[in-house]
């Protein structure tokens, strides 16, 4: 059963139930702090840990022993005070520290003396040409299918993209005997060039091992494609078949299923519509929020941890999460934090969860030609507007993503940019000269997520207001 | 280096570019400078409501000028605007605001305009179908419509930039001063000098006419507006209530845009507003009431635009009571989007032939002496 939180006021509210908001709330909540943790999803464990407390893949060998950490987490957290609320959706969050979430069809508003945004990440959009048609999705979409329902693909499947999570979905897929007929890996041969300088630290840290299992795991089963340059999907309605160059080869492959990843970025949405301040990362390209080393962002009170506050990993989220939480607890009840894990011990361990970063985000850094689109390639979704649409709109004048509203209407659907922000960003930088930093990004707006005007007419006002409604 | 232009123009919302547009089809060389970008604030996110319904008496000559404007908005400013004109239509809920309708058509009336006319219940139901039965009349104002105010606000700034304006966006005017028989405007390091200046700042505005010594009584407010998905067409008017804030449009992509005053918290300095949810729940019960339609619809997206309102609720339009060369345009008190199209042209007919057939007079700056304030 879903329920509305049970105060007005509380000292802390995590937002986000993946590896940070599950240790952030379980830490605050320990150090006596009234805690209250809103997540969106069914359970908790956010996209890392989906279903991890109700999944039917039992085997703990098909899912991997790094997705059971979150068994402990959870366990860990239930254990505490914290009021956690799931099917929760935070709708709106300002510098005032007042939010408002939809549980169950009702929405309330709650007062925070700390947020703690733990919102984590999205997949970065891949606008290839044809990456609209059903058939198409994102290999985020088929893990979630995966973890919280067992189901894996059965038709002619292509994998194409890159990044540790690519690997971690296919050999996902293959152990719970779902069906590849091909990799399409487009990382960028001069990126292992690039990432060589930083190779020592990611060979000493835990990615090394275990991406170099799975990878072994997933060649000795699926044909792969190396260095991919170009890709475009294709289908009259659906999608029939994948095209692709490789070592100046042009190749074209029958498929029912594509999945695209290529990485993921912060989710900022609801960060951003509060106002704090970002900045466009330029190895991770992607906007990332200015924070310290606490986790606190620009507006008093508000801090951000996990992959919202850049890309690190379960386990730097883990660890970011915790320490943003003892920033609380010291602001808050600083006697509290004596049995806590010392500040310093908690940046030791996030030092060393992040190591090995630096080379996967320059191995990894996705190729311009898969980030920045041309001719008809569909840029947003939504408003379905090509690339050579938006670029239209620059040579009459528009210069930066707010502005292309007024002629376009791109990030105005209900996405709100999750698909096509950075895709704008990046190609009108590239069209007017400018860096992403100067271009900007678009002015996000609450509801972050839509509700329905019922919902808002039915906000309590004073009991006769809410009669008044009922009778309407 | 200085250099030597026609007129400086503060402001790039609607009222600044139309004025520039303006000056420069009477052959003048302007500059327009914006802070931020043309549109930013209450000029580009407005409800784009092109209203003559309902408007103060001293701001109606104003209002019916800029009406002709808008029917040919495309010949000024090769861009449709997606002006539409299907009406505005006020809402009477209850025979006691009908009377008011009534006494304020019958005021109209006497003094010669005859835009707003009084409608019965049925001309309410077949104007707006799906108001509830219960409401026995209201105005309607049959020429007005909406427009796309960020759409409208870059026409007007491109057209200006394409007759000639010079356009400096993203960096602030400061050190405004008068020496020598000329205004002298800093934006970064260039400083711009001509013998005219135009004041166009919206919610900027009162600081430097403050600065200029002439203080006005003027706040900043940032009305809020929402929008919602798309739902099936079942509206063309623009609908506003009589008695309570609220006004209704819906888009031809089907979005439907609530309005009527709500006020956010603005945080001028930074460019920013502070939504109060609370407030929209009303906005929101109210549209729950009057179109059941609308029940299903989801919330998108709600915003507001940071700009000057008045003590008196009119504009500041017109030459400064003080100054040789400076003109106010600004303090247009949450219903400036329709007025801007005719106040660039009034406005340049002041600067340039130092009169104009529009009756402005009650708008002036010299309304407000320091007894006022």
């Amino acid at each position: 059963m879903t329920m509305a939180p049970k105060r007005e006021a509380y000292d802390v509210v995590v937002i986000g139930a993946g590896p940070a908001g599950l240790a952030a709330a379980a830490t605050s909540a320990e150090a006596g702090l009234s805690t209250l943790l809103l997540d969106e999803n069914i359970g908790p464990g956010g996209q890392v840990f989906r279903a991890v407390a109700s999944t039917p893949v039992t085997d703990r060998n098909q899912l991997g022993a790094d997705y059971w950490v979150g068994a402990d987490l959870v366990q860990t957290l239930r254990a505490s005070n914290a009021e956690i609320i799931q099917r929760a959706t935070v709708w709106s969050l300002d510098r005032n520290l007042d939010i408002a979430v939809s549980v169950g069809g009702a929405s309330a508003f709650v007062k925070a003396k700390r947020v703690i945004l733990a919102t984590g990440a999205l997949e970065r959009p891949f606008p290839i040409p044809g990456w609209t048609l059903p058939g198409v999705m994102t290999a985020g979409a088929a893990q979630t299918m995966l973890k919280s329902s067992a189901l894996v693909p059965d038709g002619r499947t292509v994998i194409a993209g890159q990044g540790p999570l690519l690997w971690l979905l296919a050999a996902q897929i293959l152990r719970l005997g779902g069906r590849i007929d091909r990799i399409l890996d487009t990382t960028e041969r001069g990126n292992y060039f690039a990432a060589l300088p930083h190779a020592f630290a990611f060979l000493t840290s835990p990615y090394f091992a275990k991406g170099l299992s799975m990878m072994r795991e997933v060649k000795a089963k699926v044909q792969v494609v190396s260095g991919v340059t170009e890709l475009a999907a294709s289908g009259d309605g659906q999608l029939a078949s994948v095209s692709y160059v490789a070592g100046g080869k042009r190749e074209t492959i029958s498929a029912d299923l594509l999945l695209l990843h290529q990485g993921v970025v912060p989710n900022v949405n609801l960060a951003m519509s509060a106002g704090i301040e970002h900045r466009w990362d330029d190895l991770q390209l992607c906007w990332s929020p200015v924070l310290d080393a606490s986790g606190n962002s620009s507006i008093a009170g508000i801090a951000i941890a996990g992959d919202g506050a850049g890309i690190g990993g379960a386990n730097a989220a883990v660890v970011r999460g915790r320490i943003a939480a003892r920033a609380a607890v010291e602001a808050l009840a600083p006697a509290a934090g004596a049995k806590l894990p010392s500040m310093a011990a908690l940046r030791a361990d996030l030092s060393k969860a992040e190591r090995g970063r630096v080379f996967l985000d320059t191995l990894f850094r996705p190729s311009p030609q898969f980030r920045i689109p041309s001719g008809d390639t569909i840029v947003c979704r939504c408003e379905e507007v090509t690339a050579k649409d938006v670029l239209d709109a620059v040579a009459i004048g528009a210069t930066g993503p707010n502005q292309l509203k007024a002629y376009r209407r791109t990030g105005m659907g209900p996405c709100q940019g999750r698909l096509c922000g950075l895709t704008v960003t990046e190609l009108m930088a590239q069209a007017r000269g400018k860096t992403p930093q100067e271009i900007g990004y678009y002015r996000l707006r609450a509801p972050v997520k839509p509700i329905t005007l019922a919902e808002l007419a039915a906000v309590p006002k004073s009991e006769d207001d809410i009669k008044a409604v009922v009778r309407g | 280096m200085t250099k030597n232009v026609d007129a400086i123009v503060v402001g790039g919302g609607i009222h600044g570019c139309s004025t520039a547009l303006h000056l420069c089809l009477a052959g003048l060389k302007p500059v327009l400078i914006e802070k931020d970008y043309a549109g930013r604030h209450a000029s580009g996110v407005n409800a784009g409501g092109v209203r003559q319904l309902a408007r103060h008496i001293p701001e109606i000559p104003l209002s019916i000028r800029s009406m002709g404007i808008w029917e040919k908005i495309s010949e000024l400013v090769d861009d449709d605007c997606s002006f539409e004109s299907y009406g505005q239509v006020l809402v009477a809920e209850n025979e006691e605001e009908l009377a008011v309708c009534r006494a304020r058509v019958a005021e109209l009336n006497a003094l010669g305009f005859t835009h707003e006319e009084l409608i019965d219940g049925a001309e309410l139901q077949r104007l707006v179908p799906a108001v509830s039965e219960t409401c026995p009349g209201g105005v309607v104002s049959r020429r007005d419509g909406a427009a796309n105010p960020a759409q409208t606000t870059t026409a007007f700034r491109r057209k200006a930039e394409q007759l000639g304006a010079t356009v400096r966006e993203g960096v602030a005017a400061s050190n405004i001063r008068y020496s020598d028989g000329l205004w002298h405007v800093d934006v970064g390091i260039e400083t711009f000098a001509a013998p005219v200046l135009v004041n166009a700042a919206g919610a900027w505005a009162g600081k430097i006419a403050a600065a200029l010594g002439e203080p006005v009584p003027v706040e900043t407010v940032a009305p809020m507006l929402m929008i919602t998905s798309r739902v099936p067409h079942f509206i063309d008017p623009v609908v506003i209530l009589r008695g309570r804030k609220l006004s209704f449009k819906q888009f031809k992509n089907g979005t439907v845009l609530i309005g009527g005053g709500h006020l956010a918290t603005p945080y001028q300095d930074r460019n920013e507003t502070v939504l109060d949810w609370k407030s929209l729940a009303i906005s929101a019960r109210t549209v729950f009431e009057l179109f059941p339609v609308m029940r299903d619809a989801t919330i998108m997206r709600a915003w507001a635009g940071i700009e000057a309102k008045m003590k008196d609720d009119i504009p500041v339009f017109g030459p400064s009571s003080r100054h040789k060369g400076l003109y106010h345009q600004f303090g247009f008190s949450l219903h400036g989007f329709q007025l801007g199209p005719g106040a660039g042209a009034v406005m340049a007919e002041l600067i340039v032939n130092g009169g104009t057939q529009t009756r402005v007079s009650d708008l002036g700056i010299d309304r407000f002496h320091p007894s006022t304030l």
